[in-house]
């Protein structure tokens, strides 16, 4: 063997270029991106609408008004009962299991992808990178639009118990700040709603796809789904 | 003294499924030398396309040793190896592995991209290639938007896009109708008299036997035997008989 032409080490990719990579793939990819999306947007609008309607009906308690007058003295004092502190802990959970099931599902679909690009030349870093950026974009797109959905139909159900009240009492920040970590105020639980989505997005999208790019291409584009 | 690209020695590949092993490939040993055009024959299950997949660096072998160009290649990094795989390989499969999100055009130069080719540059060599396997025409279609020989043509053009020393082909004609297939295979024999690329291609089609300098046949993950062209020339005949 004569001619051993040494072995060059791989380039990694200049970001703007995997950025424009996955701007692509997610443009072509529009119907599939909107329903992985959608899985997002549903579980943030549903994780902000009860903690929402949550806090309202707190800040209208406290204010005096609430339609519902049983037990206001109580309410007062612990914050927030029981009952509601599990519906939030139960909408996280359904919120985390959902985004992380459509981005499991979407990158999945996508293995043969991951091992042709290994094929081409891509490193693992790059696949992640990718997986990374589309999916921080689809999430923080779909958690926005979740979270404005998830408001719109708190004030709604909001106005249909308290009417106009409502706006004077609005809890934009936290009612009564002392009465516990449930309490955010509506401004800083869309940006936790936001930021939520993403991370869950983001998570469950590139460990994903972290563990299709350390198989070898022969194993990852064997996978039919 | 002949110039050896690919060296296999002693390859094993075992599949484990469970608490049953599968040896894939019992002990592999071929050497091929450059601007060869080689074919693995051999029946559904014989081992073509693991051992396909151990000399392209898209698995490990179990045992055993494969030497590209001289480099034993279970001694590179992850960046070397994929390197390799863009500078040195170009790949083509039976299912044509195109990129959906990518137009014919995009998937020519993702290659070029992962070898930092500037963009002027690969677009230029991209519309080139797509010339001259016949898709001039086609050049901004999805995948979807073309026909079976169209899609593996396509694929032949990405596999060349950074002038490798190697195609590897498995079964490239299978899902093609047999003058497609013909076309495709005419293509991929003149890119190595042309270019002297090596071709190794795993196939059933006994088409690919005429153009071959020389033929693998693989049994149970085992070579059975090594013909040579002239000796392949008189079985073509039977062959052709037997159709
Ligand atoms: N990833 C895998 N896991 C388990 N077994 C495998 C795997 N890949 C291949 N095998 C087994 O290894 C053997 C050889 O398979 P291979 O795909 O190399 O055959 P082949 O000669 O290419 O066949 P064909 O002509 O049908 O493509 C088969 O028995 C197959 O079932
Ligand atoms: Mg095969």
């Amino acid at each position: 063997m004569e001619q051993q032409r040494p072995i060059e080490e791989q380039i990694d990719l200049p970001f703007l270029e995997s950025l424009r990579i996955s701007f692509q793939s997610l443009k072509i990819r529009f119907g599939r991106s909107i329903i992985t999306t959608a899985g997002i947007t549903l579980g943030i609008a549903f994780l902000v609408s009860v903690w929402t309607n949550n806090e309202i009906e707190f800040a209208l308690q406290e204010s005096g008004r609430s339609s519902e007058i049983t037990n206001i003295d109580e309410a007062a004092e612990q914050g927030i009962s029981t009952k509601d502190i599990w519906l939030i802990i139960m909408s996280l959970i359904v919120c985390v299991v959902g985004i992380a099931n459509s981005m499991l599902m979407a990158v999945t679909e996508r293995f043969r992808e991951i091992g042709t690009m290994k094929c081409l030349g891509a490193l693992d870093g790059f696949v992640v990178r990718l997986f990374l950026l589309e999916s921080g974009f689809q999430g923080f797109a779909g958690a926005l639009i979740g979270a404005l959905i998830g408001l719109l139909g708190a004030v709604i159900l909001g106005l249909k118990n308290y009417g106009l009240d409502l706006f004077f009492y609005f809890p934009l920040l936290p009612a009564r700040p002392e009465n516990g970590p449930f309490q955010l105020g509506v401004l800083l639980l869309i940006l936790f709603g936001c930021v939520l989505g993403m991370i869950l997005a983001v998570i469950g999208s590139s460990f994903p796809a972290w563990r299709a790019a350390k198989l070898p291409p022969a194993e990852a584009m064997r996978t039919e789904v | 003294m002949p110039d050896i690209v690919v060296k296999t020695e002693d390859v094993v590949k075992e599949y484990r499924m469970g608490s049953n092993v599968l040896r894939a490939l019992d002990g592999i040993n071929i050497e091929i030398q450059r601007g060869e055009y080689i074919s693995l024959m051999g029946p559904s299950g014989s081992g073509k396309s693991t051992l396909f997949n151990m000399i392209g660096a898209l698995d490990r072998p179990t045992e055993g040793e494969v030497y590209i160009d001289g480099q034993n290649m279970s001694h590179l990094s992850q960046r070397q190896i994929a390197a390799f795989r863009c500078h040195r390989v170009g790949y083509i499969f039976q299912s044509y592995n195109l990129l959906n999100v990518r137009t014919a055009h995009g998937n020519v130069t993702l290659p070029m991209i992962f070898a930092g080719i500037p963009e002027k540059q690969r677009n230029e060599k991209a519309e080139k290639l797509l010339d001259k396997v016949g898709l001039g025409d086609r050049m901004y279609h999805l995948p979807d938007e073309l026909s079976g020989g169209q899609r593996q043509r396509v694929a032949i053009a990405r596999a060349l896009a950074n002038d490798p020393s190697i195609i590897l082909a498995d079964e490239p004609t299978a899902n093609l109708d047999t003058i497609t297939g013909r076309e495709i295979i005419d293509l991929i024999k003149q890119l190595n008299t042309e270019q002297g690329v090596t071709v190794i291609s795993a196939t059933h089609d006994l088409k690919m036997l005429d153009v071959s300098d020389r033929i693998v046949d693989i049994r149970d993950g085992l070579v059975e035997r090594i013909r040579n062209r002239d000796e392949i020339e008189i079985e073509v005949g039977e062959v052709g008989g037997h159709e």
